[in-house]
């Protein structure tokens, strides 16, 4: 049976099972416990599970990632929080040099069975501090895993695979996506890391997203329906590991590809994808790979701004269209 | 009570300095809960002695960095009212051109280099300015405005003692509202007083009432003198409370919940510094009440006016968003 759910409510229970489950499972994090998260995915743990298990930290990120990845050196699985992807920045040490290094570092001595959930993204007019989406940064440095779900589904069965991989995982959710509704099975599951999704399939064009953008994608998708463009939406899950098999099979299918995403365009995933394209299926496209980004510019608070930084489905209509069409010169 | 030994001219600026910030941010509270202003907004309605007393015994030349609750050490520091409301609605006419918003503040013509997002983020850039004004061979001093749950930040130990090794002229203001969020200062530390902190440092950590603003007027003043004079930094930590929620807005979020006890809550109110001063001005005879009364009427009305000026200003055009991104 399946109900529905919310996304912050499907990951809520993914935690709620892991700790039930698993002992060695903590959660760790600034004001998770009396109040929930900011974001409420906690909620309720505090009672369920006391606050030695539902930890609240002082204003620490360096501190308490790196005390994570020093307990899930030593036996525990934590489950950390960072209210803001942003603050990975105050936390870079832990995660970059300390989590993603400690297992290649030690000739494979050691294992760092960390989740770091963290929420991104713009759209709420936080301003240049609290808007960024950073996973490129994250997947570029090799040794850690990094899965962005788009759905409750994807949310809980991810997270669950999350806290038993033996390796560390940053979880990245979207602030927009907290509040989105979606059916979950009753009965307990999993999915596999570094498998993608087709979320629509279609013949025309790819769109290949991941996180909030599948949610535009498939509304670009149903829209352009009716234009008769068949549109496949393949949403990636996870960025390492990548699912190249499932990236090439839709890209040689379609023979057309827009990448999509709420980052920055400069070095983002957009271009890993195309460059893997380009290496892989060349003979196959019928145009260039497009890519649909946000701008290179730090996320402005001005409403107007803002939404003219991020890209918005009329962008990716855009970017479809363009490669429907004769000109491949349209942008 | 505090014996009064602030001349009457500067009680009067510090009265004044503090009911811009109250009338500012009271009016800014009512227009994020009416949804007109995007993105966070965090008030510094109980707040006001400590940005006004600090800044009162600053020159305009000197810097501050303040944080994430910022409006109120802008208008300390001398801020343009106009302009912070256009930056809060997003507006061209904003300090920031309406891209940095309420969390984001700067204005460089005096010495205000700018609201900080990340908690902890300010204190190493306040150092850096103190750096600056060493090298430059002025005798300007920095100041970091900071919080309770900032101080356990690694960059708060990471600048307080580069200051002191380096004698830097910081001084280092530390806004014990009690409260990281909704988590008590008391759980996230083992200590009370942030104060005894400056011992690790070699530095003089002082405690000041912060609902007193001649109180912090004097600390200042004397944390003030000895940056100028090349003796290093200061910690003052202000005890203080906010009187609103974390951020605006706050209320639905909690979902009911409350985390402040009562006796907390009565404790602020007998200690609202705005009105704490005004008893002092007018137990004093510093001026007529009929005068105090067209002041507020005064600040009031620039309030008004601002809301006015940032609703009439144009929205940031498109073409301005890839401006002052290079130098
Ligand atoms: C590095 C970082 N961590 C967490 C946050 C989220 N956050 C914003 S304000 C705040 C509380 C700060 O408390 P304090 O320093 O005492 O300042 P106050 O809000 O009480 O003025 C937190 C946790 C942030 N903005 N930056
Ligand atoms: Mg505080």
């Amino acid at each position: 049976m399946m109900r529905e759910i919310y996304y912050n409510q499907a990951l809520r229970e993914a935690l709620h099972e892991e700790m039930n489950r698993d002992p060695c499972v903590f959660v760790m994090g600034e004001d998770i416990g009396l109040y929930g998260g900011v974001f409420k995915v906690t909620e309720g743990l505090l009672a369920a599970f006391g606050p030695q298990r539902v930890r609240e930290t002082p204003i620490s990120e360096n501190g308490f990632v790196g005390a994570a990845v020093g307990a899930s050196m030593t036996g525990m699985r934590p489950v950390v929080e960072l209210m803001f992807a942003d603050f990975a920045y105050v936390a870079a040490d832990s995660i970059f040099n300390q989590a993603a290094k400690m297992r290649s570092m030690s000739g494979g001595r050691v294992t760092v069975p960390l989740v770091i959930r963290t929420q991104q993204g713009g759209g709420r007019g936080n301003g240049a501090q609290h808007s960024q989406s950073l996973e490129a940064m994250f997947a570029h440095i090799p040794g850690i895993k990094v899965v962005l779900p788009s759905t409750p589904y994807d949310a809980k069965g991810l997270l669950k695979s999350a806290i038993r991989d033996e390796n560390p995982v940053v979880f990245i959710e979207h602030k927009l996506l907290y509040s989105t509704r979606g059916l979950v099975p009753d009965d307990e599951y999993t999915l596999p890391i570094g498998q993608a999704d087709i979320k629509r399939p279609g013949s025309d064009v790819t769109i290949i997203t991941y996180s909030r953008c599948v949610l535009q994608a498939l509304a670009v998708a149903t829209q352009l329906a009716e234009e008769g463009i068949d549109v496949e939406v393949l949403d990636l899950r996870s960025l390492v590991p990548l699912d190249r098999n499932s990236v090439l099979a839709s890209a040689r299918k379609t023979g057309r590809v827009v990448v999509v995403h709420e980052a920055h365009r400069f070095c983002g995933v957009g271009a890993e994808i195309a460059a893997l394209i380009q290496e892989e299926a060349w003979d196959e496209l019928h145009a260039p790979v497009r890519r649909v980004t946000a701008k290179d510019v730090p996320i402005p608070v001005a409403p107007s701004l803002e939404q003219a930084v991020l890209p918005q489905e009329h962008d990716i209509m855009a970017a479809v269209r363009c490669l429907m069409s004769d000109n491949k010169n349209c942008s | 009570m505090h014996i009064n030994t602030v001349s009457s001219e500067k009680t009067l600026d510090l009265y004044t300095r503090m009911l811009r910030i109250r009338r500012f941010e009271e009016q800014v509270g009512t227009l994020f809960g009416q949804g007109q202003l995007p993105g966070f907004v965090h008030l510094y309605v109980g707040e006001e002695a400590v940005g006004a007393g600090v800044c009162a015994a600053l020159r305009d030349d000197d810097y501050i960095v303040s944080t994430h609750r910022g409006h109120g050490h802008v208008l300390a520091k001398g801020g343009d009212m106009n302009r912070m409301m256009a930056e809060l609605f997003g507006k061209a006419t904003g300090y920031c051109k309406g891209k940095g918003g309420s969390m984001h503040i700067a204005d460089f013509s005096i010495g205000m280099l700018g609201a900080c997002g990340i908690v902890g983020g300010g204190l190493p850039v306040a150092v850096g300015a103190g750096l600056s004004a060493w090298y430059r061979g002025t005798d300007q001093v920095s100041v970091s405005f900071f919080g309770d749950g900032a101080a356990n930040e690694g960059s708060f130990h990471e600048s307080l003692n580069m200051a002191s090794a380096m004698k830097l002229p910081v001084i280092f203001v530390c806004e014990n509202n009690q409260y990281g969020e909704f988590t008590p200062a008391i759980k996230a530390m083992n200590i009370r007083d942030i104060a005894d902190r400056a011992a690790g440092y070699g530095i003089p950590g002082v405690i000041v009432d912060g609902t007193d603003a001649l109180a912090m007027y004097e600390a200042a003043e004397a944390a003030v003198a000895r940056a100028r004079s090349g003796q290093g930094p200061t910690l003052i930590e202000a005890k203080t409370h906010r009187k609103g929620g974390h951020a605006e807005g706050e209320k639905a979020f909690l979902g009911g919940g409350e985390y402040r006890l009562p006796e907390e809550l009565m404790a602020m109110e007998a200690n609202d510094p705005i009105a704490k001063l005004h008893r002092i001005v007018m137990t004093s005879n510093l001026v007529a009440s009929d005068d105090l009364e067209e002041l507020d009427q005064q600040i009031t009305q620039a309030v008004v006016d601002a809301v006015a000026f940032a609703r009439s200003s144009p929205d940031p055009a498109l073409e301005s968003l890839y401006e002052d991104m290079w130098a």
